[in-house]
């Protein structure tokens, strides 16, 4: 049975434009339609009408790319758990509801357009640390090293994340710690990992306040909006990695974790 | 022209060992002065910009979407093949070369299979280093599944995610060199067009996603990894960015583009649901091992269906295929249901659809072992389609998700332009006519990582390469024309949105050059296609202005770009007038519907050169060889 | 475009100490909260089995005196231990007030909807309930350790000095009120300071909290206790019958 909604929508025309909401009535949604799928289909109706188009971010549409990122009616990719934007779809709402739709919104995350912001904060947080420093070629066969199948596993529960945001922007503080915390624990987790572990931390932590990012109150809120349902069991992790490289990593790895 | 592949010369299992010694070298402290420009970030993006880097060239990389970590690749499901052979049965390089030169069908070239096959093992290896989170036995030692119908387990794993853990290894590494200064990452930047001074690859025309801008690279190479072109049927697996326009431009620059209507169709994806659908969802082929698949027998039948007795449905795979039913390889599973619901017995929405049915799986096992074995992909179809599987039969059709064509390339993977390499899907080298699982990714990295950080040092060492720069006159040139182009899209002021011509399109390509084609269709195709690239040019809207993010236009560029390789796709098509793997031509089957290859007239790689604007490609042959495996007939009876 | 390349948006500080550093990062100020949030539950709860002496069934009166007599006998080492006390509330307070400022520049536009899934009021309610907390201490330690406005205050008879100030209704209720936000605040703090530590093993259920909401209750029972008991009588009068030496 087609529903009809109305969109409250986060318009802004440029990252430095001021933005507001407008109002957008969609009719004919199908409840099997796909969130962004009804955005397809709004923006079909705009580009008819010769108006500009919603923007937003999307690639993959299967849950994994982590380019969608909506806040929907106050939630981080709306209001099933473990789901991402792409995934989330028209049944979840009812027929006559007014859904808000706004950008992630962080200082961190500056909006580009409409609904789409700037994420590149994460990239170089994991450029300051987040990788194993191994060069093509030089690797050591993978039976080399046994890895215990409870450290592989927990690794993997941590390595899923998808870099969406969702915690940032669910995050009241607008903290990075959970994405951070899932690069730290994913890598520490393993013993090809152990030579950076400490150094990795000091580092990712120290990149990720330069980044105007809130600091962790465990709120929980992020746990909740991770659509790869990462826990936040992996910041404790990262607290006490960052707190021993500072207790006992050598002062020369000290230096090079640069600026705090 | 003639095609030189560069074969190196020698038994296959030395070709490439051979060749790493007699390639040129660039010295150590020459490299740093030599820049390369990489397009795409995906797996063979992502781990060539690296390592390339780590070696000390210059590298610039650049992504359309926000983050490299994005690249499709992120989204392969099921795992990578390596011939480790550690599960001690049987396997070698030699055999992971055999099934893949077998499986491509006899249409991919000895020698590069063989590499692919050797480097194979490096891939785990430098993976396991940078700490993916492969599957552990209890031991602490690498897991393998079998895949893909292997005869031996030498798929390694991570979880159903092992595109994104090969991905973020490959993306980590990226930015391991960036924060070293060794790559320059520009994300939300577009390549529109390829620049040529003297007859060589030398730069790139990229518009700035977010602000507008046109704007020129330059460098001593370009490595194109830009992916697959599926997107061209409108609906597909790929990510809804994926796009032609990098390889296209190149082509139409004068790289020939290689095996163009070679596509994998997958069978066991999540059936469209309504006129809004914008991409189709992969669901892992394993879901055939207990599931029967089934149509009712009558047309038109719309029970419910546990409302139809066992005697009104059609178990056609099991009827057809008696031994291999409903685990018949995937070409044949996927024309199998389309010709099902072309007889009018599809269920669901629009008939595109047939049902795969775990009721006799469940009272044979138990719901509990069902749910063990499948959960996670239950509750995926689940949450798509809002059905229980455990009550109702799923639903599936077969959707576009590989395309095995893409620019062609020698042995050191550069195209046709000097220059120019092309790694990954985007280049048609290792898969022949089919691919076969958990191969793609493996190809990707062994390009990425292992073969063109040192081909690309042949390259360089070996040309002699002019200063140039950003004013060059060529340069300029190129840069104009993409102006040009966009002014173009953004004034045509016409009635239909560019989504609305790519449906258009989707639909032209799939029912004419999808699962099973012929003669009539493709011509008709052929007649259909420029019509709608004229109405396209005259009837195309595109709101907002060039200067801003502005997600229609990038659309548009995509769109007409496709409106051209369809063409193409289905110009090859038609004149491959045999059946090979992901191409099956009605008019070429056995009595009983299997596919039949003619090695006699058709054994050759099909390289299109852009013949210019209006006028048909033309077509160059590259005859291939088969020294070590011996061209046979696949079978399935 | 956005080219990502290191140093980012944030300016670099110049090279620091590794106590700067440490100060300076948002996970070392949670650090130095966690540490000084522990030592303040444990003073807590020291101090919360120190006021139950009230309700010794003998000579209560007498009780009291000789643990606060015995308190006064550490001389200097009491003087360290008040210091201390001191110096980890400026520590709590002074990085709390940092954090709140960073974290609310973190999000200077608020959303036009947000919805809070998991996190407690308690958690929501640190920053109010620590100020207020503040506020109550500084009154507390005026009240009944300086008898500054208290009506009848003698120095080392606790016993007296409660059992009388606790017959002012405004002051019943305000120590109440009190004990409630304390625990409020120990049942987000005594949770979240062993996981800012990374101390707790890793759990299905993270959120979960038995430990704390158990410190949480016995905290604020225990100090509202004495006041309500006050309120109704149940202290009857009493005298110190040997000063302690």
């Amino acid at each position: 049975m087609p529903m009809k909604l109305t969109l409250r929508v986060w318009r802004q025309a440029g990252p430095n434009a001021d933005g507001a909401f407008r109002e957008y009535q969609a009719n004919d949604v199908s409840p099997d339609m796909s969130f962004l799928e009804m955005l397809d289909v709004v923006n079909e109706q705009l580009t008819a009408k010769g108006e500009v188009p919603i923007a937003f971010d999307h690639d993959c549409r299967e849950g994994i790319c982590g380019m969608c990122g909506l806040m929907i009616n106050g939630s981080a990719h709306g209001p099933m758990p473990a789901t991402t934007t792409c995934q989330l779809h028209m049944r979840s709402f009812a027929d006559g509801e007014t859904i808000t739709i706004e950008p992630w919104r962080a200082t961190a995350f500056p909006v580009l357009r409409d609904l789409c912001v700037d994420r590149s904060a994460l990239d170089r947080i994991v450029q300051a640390g987040g990788f194993i420093s191994v060069q093509t070629g030089n690797a050591p066969d993978g039976n080399a090293l046994p890895v215990p199948k409870q450290d592989a596993d927990a690794a993997m529960d941590a390595a899923a994340c998808i870099g969406c945001g969702a915690c940032v922007a669910a995050c009241p503080n607008a903290s990075a710690s959970l994405f951070t915390a899932a690069k730290v624990a994913h890598l520490g987790f393993l013993p090809q990992g152990q030579p950076e572990r400490y150094r990795r931390a000091l580092k990712m932590v120290a990149q990720m306040d330069l980044e105007h990012f809130g600091g962790c109150t465990l709120f929980g809120e992020c746990q909740e909006a991770c659509p790869k349902e990462i826990s936040i069991d992996t910041i404790g992790r990262m607290n006490k990695d960052y707190l021993t490289g500072m207790l006992f990593e050598p002062a020369e790895n000290q230096k090079a974790a640069g600026a705090g | 022209m003639t095609l030189d592949a560069r074969i190196p010369s020698g038994p296959v299992a030395q070709k490439w060992d051979k060749h790493k010694f007699e390639m040129k070298l660039v010295n150590p402290a020459n490299k740093r002065k030599y820049h390369v420009l990489v397009v795409g970030s995906g797996l063979a993006g992502a781990s060539a910009a690296a390592t390339m880097a780590e070696l000390g060239y210059q590298v610039s990389c650049f992504c359309f979407q926000d983050s490299p970590r994005r690249a499709h690749s992120i989204a392969a499901q099921g795992g990578i093949n390596a011939a480790k052979n550690y599960q001690n049965d049987g396997d070698s390089i030699y055999r992971l070369f055999y099934d893949t030169v077998k499986g491509g069908d006899f249409r991919a070239r000895e020698a590069n299979v063989y590499r692919l096959a050797q480097i194979s093992v490096n891939i785990i290896d430098q993976c396991v280093a940078q700490g993916v989170p492969f599957a552990r036995e209890y031991g602490g030692l690498l897991a393998n599944r079998s895949f893909g119908g292997a005869q031996v387990s030498r798929t390694f794993y991570a979880r159903g995610q092992t595109g994104q853990q090969l991905l973020l290894g490959a993306y980590q590494a990226l930015e391991k060199e960036v924060a070293k200064g060794g790559v320059k990452m520009f994300a939300r930047t577009e390549m529109l067009d390829l620049i040529q001074v003297g007859g060589r690859a030398r730069g790139i025309v990229v518009r700035d996603l977010v602000s507008g801008k046109i704007s020129s690279h330059v460098g001593d190479a370009v490595i194109l990894a830009t992916g697959g072109y599926g997107n061209v049927f409108y609906l597909s697996t790929n990510a809804k960015g994926s796009n032609t326009t990098a390889i296209w431009r190149a082509h139409k620059q004068g790289a020939l583009f290689g095996n163009p209507c070679f596509t994998q169709i997958h069978p066991t994806c999540i059936p469209q649901s309504g006129d809004y659908q914008s991409k189709l969802t992969l669901m892992s082929e394993s879901l055939r091992n207990d599931g029967r698949v089934w149509v009712p027998k009558r047309e038109g039948d719309t029970r419910a269906p546990h409302l139809i007795p066992d005697a009104e449905r059609d178990y056609y795979l099991e009827r057809k295929y008696p031994s291999f039913g409903n685990l018949s390889p995937r070409d044949i599973a996927s024309r199998a249901a389309k010709e099902a619901c072309d007889s009018g017995r599809g269920v669901g929405p629009g008939g595109l659809g047939v049902y795969l049915d775990f009721r006799d799986a469940i009272n044979r096992l138990g719901r509990d072992k069902i749910a063990e074995r499948y959960g996670n992909l239950f509750e995926m179809y689940q949450r798509i389609t809002d059905e229980d599987p455990y009550q109702v039969p799923m639903r599936i059709y077969p959707a576009v998700h590989y395309t095995m064509g893409g620019l062609w390339v020698d042995y050191n993977l550069m195209s046709t332009i000097p220059g120019l390499h092309v790694l990954g899907e985007a280049n048609f080298s290792d898969h022949g006519a089919n691919r076969l699982g958990a191969s793609a990714l493996m190809q990707g990295l062994a390009d990425g990582y292992f073969i063109i950080p040192y081909t690309i040092g042949h390259y360089l060492a070996g040309t002699k390469l002019e200063p140039v720069s950003a004013d060059h006159p060529d340069v300029r040139a190129a840069e104009r024309a993409v102006e040009e182009r966009t002014k173009r899209l953004l004034s045509i002021g016409g009635k239909r949105s560019a989504q609305s011509f790519h449906r258009e399109l989707g639909r032209i390509m799939w029912d004419k050059c999808g699962m099973a084609r012929d003669a009539s269709g493709l011509r008709e195709a052929l007649q259909r296609i420029p019509a709608l690239r004229e109405e396209f040019w005259s009837n195309l809207t595109v709101p907002g202005s060039g200067a801003e993010l502005n997600q229609s236009l990038e659309a548009a560029g995509r769109v007409a770009d496709f409106l051209e390789l369809a063409e193409l796709m289905c110009t090859d098509a038609l004149h491959r007038e045999e059946s090979c793997g992901g191409h099956f031509r009605t008019e070429h089957q056995t009595e009983d519907g299997e596919a039949r290859r003619d090695d006699e007239r058709f054994a050759y790689v099909a390289a299109w050169g852009h013949g210019g604007e209006g006028k048909a490609p033309v077509l160059h042959k590259e005859p291939l060889a088969f020294e070590n495996v011996q061209l046979a007939t696949r079978s399935y009876k | 475009m956005s080219v990502s390349t290191l140093p980012a948006a944030g300016v670099a500080r110049p090279p620091a100490g590794r106590v700067r550093r440490f100060w300076d990062s948002s996970v070392g100020k949670k650090v130095v909260m966690a540490v000084t949030g522990i030592g303040g539950i444990a003073f807590v709860i020291a101090h919360m089995a120190g006021n139950l002496q009230m309700f010794t069934p003998t000579a209560p009166a007498q009780a009291m005196h000789t643990y606060a007599a015995g308190l006064r006998k550490l001389g200097p080492l009491l003087w360290i231990a008040r210091g201390g006390l001191v110096a980890m509330v400026v520590l709590h307070v002074v990085a709390a007030l940092q954090l709140t400022a960073r974290n609310r520049a973190a999000r200077p536009s608020a959303y036009g909807r947000k919805e809070h899934h998991t996190s407690t009021w308690g958690a929501r309610s640190m920053r109010v309930g620590g100020v207020v907390l503040v506020g109550f201490i500084v009154f507390h330690i005026l009240d009944m350790t300086l008898g500054v406005g208290h009506p009848q205050f003698v120095h080392l008879d606790p016993y007296n000095n409660l059992r009388l100030g606790f017959q002012r209704w405004w002051a019943v209720g305000l120590y109440v009120v009190a004990a409630g936000l304390l625990g409020l605040h120990l049942f987000h703090g005594a949770w979240a300071s062993w996981r800012t530590l990374g101390l707790r093993r890793p759990s299905d259920r993270p959120l979960h909290r038995n430990i704390a909401i158990a410190i949480a209750v016995l905290v604020t029972l225990g100090f509202a206790a004495v006041p309500v008991a006050a309120a109704l009588g149940v202290f009857a009068p009493d005298v110190v019958q040997e000063v302690a030496p």
